[in-house]
């Protein structure tokens, strides 16, 4: 059977079960490999992709409750809040290995949809449930503090 | 300019090879077929083709240099600190500069102080250094050769900068993939002057920007578990309940049933199930019943474990350092301190669990893996398939993480690829559950102090025995009268004046596998010797920053010492005098050690010297009412010789002190009756985002050769911030983690 969704803007039909959860729709079926598996049971984040703008862990979201929705992946983060964190995360080079970055990314990109100029505490909160072994937290806070200035030059710059 | 692209893998390269044109081009490498024959054996390799692997630097026509990097990326930045070295030595223009894992080949891309191709041991830079500036400065050369072939002027008036060669006087000038066909052809220099390191403009650059930035903030970036081959199926393994447990029998007809499952098979390990999708694997898995042999299991649990540790800890070791005569000295003393320290298993749970892919055919294997055991893996392969090494092909992709964890192999999943025949290619990975309670661990460890001091609080006599597993088993190159080094290191090397040392250990031999874990002996021993030596000052009535510097104050050399060690490592056993008392200073001057805090905050100091490299650490806690510990800024010191990258060294510290952290606050896993009892990051806590202490680091400015750094920077976090928290509290914890025990009271 087949499970409709939208994923990254594009409509796209994948042949998998229902209950299978979305993040392996999205890596084995749709062959988008940025959302990365890390714990299975919402633990670590590194799965996190935004269901229509929301943070979500899709280790354990089924497929089929998101059919119809609109799901981005890192592969399609774009908007001025994406490129604002991509472009922090470069300056800053927040990354080590790399592994759990895309779902640091995304859930960074919903707190500053949220929260143009969230405070240190707001970090706390939104980012919480997003594990990095490596411990890139310092420049994680840094690249998004960095990331909310950038994109209010770019707002002002737009204006 | 995008850079995308900026990281290619091997195996890319070649499907891009088949499509595009041959392109002539530079490339540049050395063969040195003995370690000892170091440079005394020098080789250029030049190729027509750019797409020829054997060599660490390519230039090409489209002006691209490319640097093949023999040490595996797991975010610890060996590729842009290998990059760097190469394009400082060939004055390339950063941006130019491309960066991809070399192929398996032993010959060429050795780790020279291991003598065969892998990573660990924080020796990537260390042991490339010399080998990378060379292949960079012969590259330049070469160029500069050719230049002055082509523009008839002499070669002593072409400068070379940010990827330009020029003629001033003729006001000439071209870039290098201009020449890079041209340079090809010139003969290969004997000798190559490298660059007094005053006149660096790469490294050392303060921030000179990571080659993998934008690939891993992108999502683009390769894992090994992201691999797709064509016909590929996802296998996993049921390994036993109890370590040391095999299959006896076991039925699969249910895991069969299971739609897209495609095989069950047994293997050394356990049973693994064939599927089309890691779904339809997970079930199949679920499904099977087997039955274990487990009559050479481990069925005893932590607390048993502890009992055996405990018996042996009342018993002396094998002597791993012996000087003067401690029992006497502390006979002699006018007062004597003793402490016990206990420390846990430890998972190394990188964020990627382990995963490899291997096509098998009759006379291939390729295996995509972030292995750092390079020619480990290959050997592996080779043997379990039955074919020669050079028909193991090792694609070498980013690893999510190591800390000690990527040196297992692919050897189950080459076991599977056999199995079923090699009849479609196989990717085999871990679950987190599969992670946190089948890894090989930071063994258990067992240690006791005793310090006597004279009347003057003079510190006389240093006794510490060391109870626990060796991870470097009964391996003869490294084992020596019974000791295996990295059960001691920084504890038999400790860096301080002392007339009276003994130090001693049991190595027991127990069911439970154990592996290197960033810093290995360190990370345990580390914190023993610093927290006791705190204790110590305290005794003394001494400040632990003063106590500390006046046993700095010599040479821990300047005295007979019977240190037992393999003779390769003796000269890096101790920093050059007076490195640790360089880097205590100036984390002693940066923390503004001294003066006061509020109450219930403390500091605390640790310094530690491990893998030539000298860190030392203040920390700053908050103890709230509840004993719940805040560790709120870090300050850091270190001197690791010639810095290639401070943004990276930065960034290890910062990712150190989080690793260091983790373990010590929660880091546990333990056994009841024989099972482990952590299976996720829900009851294996690690540090999340908003336990992170800002971190401040100091870097030591030195001309001498880079040493280590990634595991360097774990060691001290532990005992700095413990001591903090007995500053701050008069109370010490000497069970680990710290949680739940700090809360609950169970102090000394």
């Amino acid at each position: 059977m087949s499970i409709s969704l939208r994923l990254n803007n594009r409509t796209v039909k994948l042949d998998v079960p229902p209950d299978v959860p979305l993040l392996w729709a999205i890596r084995e079926a749709a062959g988008l490999t940025g959302t990365k598996y890390g714990c299975g049971i919402a633990q670590c984040g590194a799965c996190t992709v935004l269901l229509e703008g929301e943070p979500i862990r899709s280790c354990v979201t089924p497929v089929n409750s998101v059919a119809g929705k609109l799901v981005t992946t890192i592969e399609g983060a774009s908007g001025v809040t994406a490129r604002a964190v991509q472009r922090a995360w470069e300056k800053l080079d927040v990354v080590q290995c790399g592994y759990c970055q895309s779902g640091q990314i995304m859930s960074a990109i919903a707190l500053l949809e949220q929260k143009p100029r969230p405070t240190d505490l707001d970090i706390d909160d939104a980012m919480n449930g997003n594990i990095c072994r490596c411990g890139t937290y310092v420049r994680i806070r840094a690249a998004i503090h960095e990331a909310a200035r950038i994109k209010e030059g770019q707002t002002h710059a737009e204006r | 300019m995008r850079s995308d692209s900026k990281i290619a893998s091997a195996s890319r390269r070649r499907f891009l090879a088949t499509g595009a044109a041959a392109t002539a081009g530079l490339v540049v490498g050395f063969y040195a077929p003995k370690s000892d024959g170091f440079f005394a054996t020098m080789l250029a390799v030049n190729r027509d083709s750019v797409f020829s692997p054997n060599a660490f630097l390519r230039v090409a026509p489209d002006n691209t240099v490319t640097v093949v990097s023999k040490h595996a990326e797991g975010g610890q930045g060996a590729y842009t600190g290998l990059a760097t070295i190469i394009a400082e030595e060939l004055d390339a223009d950063w941006s130019q500069v491309r960066v991809e894992a070399a192929p398996a080949d032993r010959d060429l891309y050795k780790n020279l102080q291991f003598g065969s191709q892998g990573t660990g041991g924080s020796n990537s830079i260390a042991n490339s250094y010399e080998q990378y500036r060379r292949a960079g400065a012969t590259a330049r050369a070469m160029l500069v050769a050719a230049a002055a072939d082509r523009w008839r002027v002499p070669s002593g008036e072409i400068t070379v900068e940010k990827g330009l060669l020029r003629h001033a006087a003729s006001r000439r000038q071209a870039s290098f993939g201009k020449l890079a066909q041209a340079a090809a052809s010139v003969p290969v220099p004997a000798q190559v002057t490298l660059k007094d390191p005053k006149n660096f403009k790469l490294i050392g650059a303060e921030h000179l920007p990571r080659l993998d930035s934008r690939t891993k903030t992108t999502g683009k970036a390769v894992f090994a578990i992201d691999v797709s081959v064509p016909d590929m199926a996802i296998a996993l393994v049921a390994r036993p309940p109890f370590f040391g447990a095999t299959v006896k029998t076991f039925d699969a007809s249910k895991t069969k049933a299971v739609p897209g499952v495609l095989d069950a098979v047994q293997i050394s390990t356990g049973v693994a199930v064939v599927a089309k999708s890691f779904p339809a694997a997970q079930r199949g898995r679920d499904a099977l019943r087997i039955e274990w042999d487990e009559s050479k299991a481990e069925h005893r649990g932590t607390p048993e474990l502890w009992a055996e540790y405990r018996r042996l800890l009342e018993q002396p070791g094998s002597v791993a350092r012996r000087d003067g005569d401690c029992a006497q000295a502390l006979a002699r003393a006018t007062r004597t301190v003793s402490a016990t320290f206990e420390f846990p298993y430890l998972a190394h749970a990188t964020m990627e669990p382990l995963s490899a892919v291997v096509r098998l055919s009759a006379n291939q294997c390729d295996i995509w893996t972030g292995d750092w055991d390079v020619s480990g893996v290959q050997d592996d392969a080779a043997r379990i398939t039955d074919l020669t090494t050079q028909q193991v092909h090792i694609h070498t992709l980013y690893g999510g993480g190591s800390f000690g964890r990527r040196g297992s192999g692919a050897s189950e999943v080459v076991e599977v690829a056999k199995a079923i025949g090699g009849r479609f290619p196989v990717k085999l990975f871990w679950t987190r559950e599969d992670d946190v309670r089948g890894d090989a661990y930071r063994p258990m460890y067992l240690h006791k102090l005793d310090a006597g001091l004279d009347e003057q609080g003079n510190l006389i006599a240093w006794q510490h025995r060391i109870v626990g597993q060796s991870v470097l088993g009964g391996d003869p190159n490294w084992i020596i009268n019974g000791i295996d080094i990295t059960s001691v290191a920084g504890a038999s090397n400790i860096p301080y004046y002392i007339p009276n040392i003994l130090v001693d250990l049991h190595s027991p031999v127990l069911g439970v596998p154990i592996e290197k874990w960033r810093s290995v002996g360190n990370s345990h021993n580390a914190f023993a010797v610093e927290t006791f030596l705190d204790d110590v000052a305290h005794a003394a009535g001494r400040d632990p920053y003063q106590f500390r510097r006046a046993l700095l104050m010599k040479d821990p050399r300047d005295k007979p010492m019977q240190l037992v060690a393999p003779d390769r490592m003796k000269p890096g056993l101790f920093a050059k005098f007076p490195r640790d008392r360089r880097v205590l200073e100036l984390v002693g001057e940066k923390s503004g050690w001294g003066t006061s805090l509020p109450p219930r905050k403390g500091r605390g100091l640790a310094v530690h010297y491990s893998f030539r490299t000298s860190v030392a650490q203040v920390a700053e806690v908050t103890v709230g009412s509840d004993g719940g510990v805040k560790v709120d800024r870090v300050v850091c010191a270190v001197d690791c010789g010639v810095a290639i990258n401070p943004d990276v060294i930065r960034a290890q510290m910062e990712g150190g002190v989080a690793f260091g952290l983790s373990a010590i606050l929660y880091g546990a896993i333990t056994l009841k009756n024989g099972k482990v009892e952590q299976s996720n990051f829900d009851d294996y806590r690690v540090l999340r985002m908003n336990e992170m202490p800002r971190v401040e680091v100091h870097i030591v400015g030195s001309d001498e050769p880079p040493t280590g750094i990634g595991e360097s920077v774990v060691p001290p976090i532990g005992p700095a911030v413990s001591n903090a928290i007995f500053a701050a509290t008069g109370k010490r914890v000497r069970t680990l983690p710290l949680y739940p025990n700090i809360q609950a009271g169970e102090v000394q």
